[in-house]
């Protein structure tokens, strides 16, 4: 019961100052994690992030120069300057030169039919555009750039319109054809880390330019196009096998180009699961070290607790046990002097009635009443022997230090018990050293050690049973009192507790404090108590009392 | 101082006092008896006694008062005393005065008259 109290509150206390040390810990951990994660991804990101947004650059600059550059053909010549076939190859030639990419250069009237042609596809003059989307994208705004498609040439291009309208109302449509190598040439400026890829898709997820890992141009890549954003972005995202990677992208203004780029996040994540590892031990030794710090210190002071607690309990049952033998020696004292003052009367009377008979004249049967007086006087004695001995147990509740005959409190001690000794047949043998010096004890104390150790051997022995009573002197100045029964005897584990309070073996019928009591007496006079046994063989416990020194201050 | 021959004795139980008396008579002894200390201190005023036996316990002067009182007139005189129940104080207390001695009742005459000669000489 008392256990589960300690270990209940030492199990309070131990999380009480573990929870109050690892809480700040946890946060710091926590906190740290998360600046640390967000610097490290900043970092890492970053880089990948401003090529992106440059290559994003690079795109618009190229579609914005070759979109203004068709702009200006179309606004700068009138439909017929256009028309004219080899005013459309002069400036489709210089076109060229001045700028990459362009492979053809058209005039496409407002009906939708291709007028005039600049190109290696002279075969597409005169086709009708009418039905198409982009013609009619451009119709609308003015201004078009088509995503990447095959088209009547069967390969992949994309062109550039742009619409004039004249003052007076007529209108018509410069059309300019783009090949995609220039994307090619952009991406690949990129300089990609060899598991890296990068692409152009538009807003349905179609391929722009050929991807490393998603396919070829023209194709669905496998996966999702993020939400707008004309800012450079990167986002975790996975592989089609599943493979953790960042992914950058930027939506390309004015068209339905994103630029994407994927790289592995391994090498990232690696560096980073380093030191969310680093951390994670640190933490988890911090934890365990301020644990193990909490639970040894509570430990210690629960130990100290336990002990004090248990040095009150037995000051106060050792007070309450003095306590109760005070009240009884008062009580015996009180006995024996009502039964000794009618005791002296008889004895009184008794002897005087005697000393009459003895005095007067004979007469019959006169030897008979003197014996009958001398049984009386007897009686009367063997009276005085009992209340002399309770006055004397009542004496001894007084502490006072005396030099004592050993071998004579051997006897007292018996005087209490010998009667219960010859009820249960259990002999006695006194093996007393006549030469013992005396001990410097308290009379009442000592008698209550003996009288302790002689009733735990009487118990301990069955009927017919033999205690010895053995006094000696030792080479070391101790004089040596051993008790030997050949009673049932205890087990080494019992024997190793016997000296410790509330410890009984006798169940409801002790109180656990008799040798625990007795140990603390013989120690405070500088004594001590040995206790050996065997089960089934018996037990000596020794009383080790220092000799009185003799007169010339040497021990005796 | 040789044997007494005169014995104040003082004690409440009168039965033990009388016979004590008559027992000491019979072996020579001159006895005064009183029942409280009050009355032998009285008694001692005029008559002149070897030795004085006092019971510890008794109504009014207690044996010890009653031996205080006799020791300030007569500081040299003997005096005994019997307790019911002579406990280590008060037996200390009365040894403390000198010319005294304790005896636990009941005694057997013959430690009685050994005390009372020890006492007296």
């Amino acid at each position: 019961m008392a256990n589960t109290k300690y270990a209940s509150l030492r199990r309070k206390i131990v999380l009480n100052m573990a929870l109050a040390a690892i809480i700040p810990l946890l946060l710091f951990a926590v906190i740290n994690y998360v600046e640390f994660q967000s610097a490290f991804t900043r970092e890492t990101q970053a880089p990948f992030r401003s090529m992106v947004a440059k290559t994003r650059n690079s795109f618009e600059l190229f579609l914005t120069e070759r979109s203004s550059t068709v702009s200006l053909v179309a606004s700068v010549y009138s439909y017929e300057d256009l028309s004219d076939q080899r005013t459309l190859n002069r400036i489709f030639a210089v076109m060229q030169k001045e700028f990459t990419g362009f492979t053809d250069l058209a005039l496409i009237d407002e009906q939708g039919i291709l007028r005039a042609y600049a190109g290696p596809h002279t075969n597409l003059l005169g086709s009708d555009y009418s039905g198409q989307d982009w013609f009619q994208r451009v119709r609308r705004d003015s201004r078009y750039i088509s995503e990447v498609f095959e088209g009547f040439r069967r390969r992949p291009h994309l062109v550039v319109a742009v619409r004039h309208t004249t003052e007076d109302g007529r209108s018509w449509i410069v059309r300019a054809t783009l090949n995609t190598s220039q994307f090619s040439r952009l991406i690949a400026s990129m300089n990609l880390e060899p598991e890296a890829d990068a692409f152009l898709v538009d807003h349905a997820g179609v391929l722009q330019t050929d991807s490393r890992t998603y396919g070829k141009a023209l194709t669905r890549a496998p996966i999702k196009v993020p939400a707008a954003s004309y800012e450079a972005t990167v986002v975790p995202t996975r592989d089609t096998q599943g493979r953790n990677m960042l992914l950058a992208y930027s939506y390309i203004a004015d068209t339905d180009f994103v630029l994407m780029a994927v790289k592995p996040a391994q090498g990232y994540l690696y560096s980073w699961l380093l030191v969310r590892t680093d951390l994670l031990l640190i933490f988890i030794a911090g934890a365990i070290g301020v644990y193990l710090v909490a639970g040894r210190n509570v430990g210690l002071l629960i130990q100290r607790l336990r002990e004090s607690d248990a040095e009150r309990e037995e000051a106060l049952m050792q007070m309450e046990h003095s306590q109760r033998l005070s009240s009884i020696g008062r009580l015996a004292a009180g006995v024996a002097h009502e039964i000794n003052n009618p005791l002296a009367v008889i004895n009184e009377k008794a002897g005087l009635l005697k000393d009459l008979m003895e005095t007067g004249a004979d007469f019959p049967r006169k030897d008979r009443f003197i014996k009958q007086l001398d049984d009386i006087a007897a009686a009367v004695a063997r009276g005085r022997g009992i209340t002399h001995r309770m006055l004397g147990f009542a004496r001894r509740m007084e502490v006072t230090v005396e030099d004592l005959d050993v071998n004579e409190m051997v006897e007292e001690t018996l005087l209490f018990l010998e009667k219960e000794a010859m009820y249960r047949k259990v002999s006695i043998v006194r093996e007393l050293d006549p030469t013992l010096p005396p001990a410097r004890c308290d009379r009442g104390q000592l008698q209550q050690v003996f009288l302790n150790v002689l009733s735990n051997a009487l118990a301990a022995v069955c009927e017919e049973g033999r205690v010895v009573i053995r006094s000696h002197r030792r080479n070391n100045g101790f004089i040596a009192i051993a008790f030997e029964d050949n009673g049932c005897g205890m087990t080494e584990e019992i024997r190793k507790h016997i000296f410790e309070p509330f410890f009984t073996t006798k169940k409801e019928k002790g109180t656990g404090l008799g040798m625990s009591i007795i140990y603390g007496i013989v120690q405070r006079h500088g004594g001590d108590i040995e206790v050996e046994s065997e089960p089934a063989r018996g037990s000596t416990v020794t009383i080790l009392l220092p000799a009185c020194p003799n007169r010339n201050g040497e021990p005796a | 101082m040789s044997a007494p021959h005169r014995l104040l004795l003082v004690d409440d139980e009168t039965d033990f006092i009388a016979a004590l008396a008559e027992r000491l008579e019979l072996r020579g002894y001159g006895t005064l008896t009183a029942d409280t200390g009050q009355q032998a201190l009285d008694l001692l005023a005029h008559e002149a006694v070897d030795v004085v036996v006092i019971d510890m316990m008794m109504p009014g002067l207690s044996g010890l008062q009653t031996l205080e009182r006799i020791r300030q007139t007569w500081p040299s005189l003997p005096v005994l005393l019997l307790s019911g129940n002579a406990n280590q104080t008060d037996a200390d207390e009365v040894l403390r005065h000198g010319k005294t001695a304790v005896l636990v009742k009941p005694v057997e005459l013959k430690v009685l008259l050994e005390a009372l000669h020890t006492l007296t000489t």
